[in-house]
């Protein structure tokens, strides 16, 4: 009886080979399981829109730089919401804490000559003590972190207005301060840089097929394999080609790439990043597996706190000055609205960290875009909040067919 | 498969005489004013499945959680494979080796059978970055390698093992609960109403599943109010009433109206009025016959 059961080859009815992959993408659509594909294809859409309605202004290499320059302020602090969102949870203050750690950080190497390093670290300190507050009262007393957090961005601004006191701007001739968001990368250095992009997004995953192929699983055909690492080899090379044409790769840009990419090994690798995605899709499923939900929850605030005060820091990096508005206004809006379009879900444990990029490339693009073509700052936020409640309305149809083509 | 299963009944019964894996006496269990478990006994043997069985109130969910380390007795002995434990919390259990499937399940839905197969116990890669703890790197081949391994061996049929577990349909979601249980070195499976909120076919299936637990020579424990199910599966029915064990009865020779009456109490069972008395028989050679 057992004998035939071990080799009946018909109970996982995974098919390998172009008809299996076939079958397995469209169930994939079918449940709305989609990837980044409508993000891309969205940023195909706004690039053309803007190139031409700009007359080819959009796309050419000075304001694709500045587009980069742009995003690596508030793509941070989407990285630490993309973490909040799939652990079930939300973070209302990551915005004003980027202004309240970057105005720490400022104060602590304007008014008290600390050196720049130094300053840095401390204003990344306070980030963490932050998120390690909501965290522990977040889980302590088990108010949900909507309240938590909402009371955290009444404070934090708060906080913000004491630190700057009555000057109210802080200019930052910090040489190091500066440099941390406008260095930029030429020649080899940005070559080395796009290499080491594609090693780990392109090549990575040929690498795992192979290593599949040899154990014995199923894997995706290898010619979409291959055809997805030429493709994002392809953009990347063209990317720093055009990027180098202007200034080249700015190191905000690089942090950007380089947390993004950090955080998604993490969440896809990383038995902790398991535990997010668990606890996201269901905490007490997690807690009775034995994983340490309450921990888990503090850390992912810590983290959220963290990269928004990092975010924070570039933002004044870039401005080379922290004022009372560091942190207030479309800020956090735009971070969470990125994490959103960029196709996480607002319910836990769907999403990836690509979404903080991508999403935050999208939102940037607009504003640049609309920018460009002198349009008020009212239709701006009009056109933001159209895309989001698109992008929002697409994910909810899809899951509502998931829930019913679901077997 | 009658002769297969005629196979596994001698393999279970005379093929290993000694002590059974879990072996319960005179478990006493109060709530306030409540006296849910009186001098319950209880006993499973590695290759049998025990159905569990009784009306509402009866005390099995009790049971099943001092067995499972959420409950600490007040009085009586479990004993681990002869030897006199005491199950303090769920994770001594789980380090015995007793697994027990939830009755809503403890899947998480967003991710894929794969992962909830190794939920909370990871494989990490070899070497430095699989000592980091939580920080350690998931060696994800080497999981879906064993997930299908076990999948095929109890099979259990999905469409893929890197499907969502939210694609699945109950019986799968169960099937993938039960799975769980075999995966971990455990001897002991517990089963929480498995079948409760499935269709024909799927029932069918989880119980299919409960007999390949059975051949894999796991002790199944199996709490259900659907007695066709329990007489389909079960070797040996423990009922209980109002908190007492009323007898352990082999699954053949007793028939389904035997059986409620024992459950209802309309016949009091072998162990009802000489509840004490049990204790002299620390073995657990009295699998009664009905009214015997």
């Amino acid at each position: 009886m057992s004998s035939t059961l071990e080799h009946d080859p018909r109970v996982i009815e995974e098919r390998g080979g172009i008809g299996g992959f076939v079958a397995e993408y469209g169930r994939r659509l079918r449940q709305g399981d989609i990837g980044q594909l409508p993000v891309i294809v969205g940023l195909i859409v706004i690039g053309t829109i803007f190139q031409v309605a700009s007359h080819h202004v959009f796309l050419n290499p000075f304001n694709l730089v500045n587009l980069t320059l742009q995003m690596a302020s508030g793509g941070m602090i989407s990285v630490g919401i993309v973490l909040v969102l799939l652990l079930g949870e939300i973070d209302l203050s990551a915005g004003i804490v980027s202004g309240l750690c970057a105005a720490i950080m400022a104060m602590l190497n304007v008014q008290a000559d600390l050196p720049g390093p130094v300053a840095v670290g401390l204003g990344l300190v306070a980030g963490m003590a932050v998120g390690t507050l909501h965290g522990v009262w977040t889980t302590r007393f088990g108010i949900p972190s909507f309240v938590v957090t909402l009371a955290g961005l009444i404070a934090w601004q708060g906080a913000l207005l004491l630190v700057l006191g009555k000057t109210g701007t802080v200019n930052l001739p910090d040489p190091f301060i500066a440099s941390l968001a406008g260095t930029f990368f030429t020649g080899t250095a940005a070559y080395v840089v796009a290499a080491l992009f594609i090693a780990y997004v392109a090549l990575g995953p040929l690498v795992t097929h192979r290593r599949r192929r040899a154990a014995g699983l199923t894997v995706p055909p290898m010619a979409f394999v291959v055809i997805r690492a030429g493709a994002i080899s392809a953009f990347t090379i063209l990317a720093v080609v055009v990027l180098e044409a202007d200034r080249g790769i700015s190191s905000g840009l690089l942090f950007l790439v380089g947390a993004v990419i950090v955080m998604d090994f993490g969440l896809r690798r990383v038995r902790f990043g398991r535990m997010i995605y668990a606890i996201g899709g269901n905490a007490e499923a997690a807690r009775r597996a034995g994983m340490p939900v309450q921990r888990v929850r503090i850390l992912v605030f810590v983290l959220s706190s963290m990269f928004a005060a990092l975010g924070g820091i570039l933002g004044a990096s870039r401005l080379y000055a922290v004022n009372q508005s560091a942190g207030g206004g479309p800020v956090l809006l735009n971070a969470i609205a990125a994490a959103v379009i960029g196709g996480t879900s607002l319910f836990g444990g769907r999403g990836s960290m690509w979404a903080a990029l991508l999403g935050t490339m999208v939102i940037q693009s607009i504003s640049n875009g609309m920018d460009l073509l002198s349009l008020s700052s009212g239709s701006k936020f009009m056109v933001t909040g159209g895309v989001l409640l698109f992008t929002v309305t697409i994910d909810s149809v899809l899951r509502r067919s998931r829930a019913t083509t679901s077997r | 498969m009658a002769t297969a299963h005629a196979e596994r009944t001698s393999l279970a019964r005379s093929g290993t005489p000694g002590p059974p894996l879990l072996e319960l006496r005179g478990i006493s269990k109060r709530f306030g004013a409540v006296q849910a478990l009186t001098e319950v006994r209880f006993d499973v043997s590695a290759g049998e499945v025990v159905a569990l069985v009784g009306d509402n109130g009866a005390g099995k969910s009790t049971l099943i959680k001092v067995i499972s380390g959420i409950y600490r007795p007040d009085a009586g002995t479990v004993r681990w494979q002869g030897r006199e434990v005491t199950v303090g919390s769920p994770n001594e259990a789980a380090a015995l080796g007793i697994a027990t499937v939830y009755q809503d399940l403890a899947l998480c839905d967003n991710l894929d059978v794969v992962a909830n197969l190794f939920l909370g116990h990871e494989l990490t890669a070899g070497g430095a970055l699989g000592r980091l703890g939580p920080l350690a790197v998931m060696d994800e081949m080497t999981m879906e390698r064993r997930a299908v391994e076990v999948l095929r061996r109890l099979s259990v049929k999905i469409p893929s093992v890197r499907i969502p577990i939210a694609s699945l349909s109950g019986g799968q979601r169960q099937s993938v609960a039960v799975a769980r249980s075999v995966l971990g070195d455990n001897k002991v499976v517990l089963l929480d109403e498995p079948t409760a909120a499935l269709g024909v076919a799927q029932t069918h299936e989880v119980l299919e599943l409960i007999k390949r637990l059975r051949g894999q020579g796991l002790g199944v424990v199996l709490i259900s109010h659907n007695l066709a199910n329990v007489f389909e599966v079960a070797d040996r029915i423990t009922v209980l009433r109002l908190g007492r064990w009323v007898g352990t009865y082999d699954a053949k020779l007793t028939s389904h109206e035997q059986l409620v009456a024992f459950m209802t109490g309309a016949v009091p069972g072998s162990g009802e009025d000489h509840a004490a008395a049990t204790k002299d028989h620390p073995t657990s050679s009295e699998k009664a016959g009905p009214a015997s």
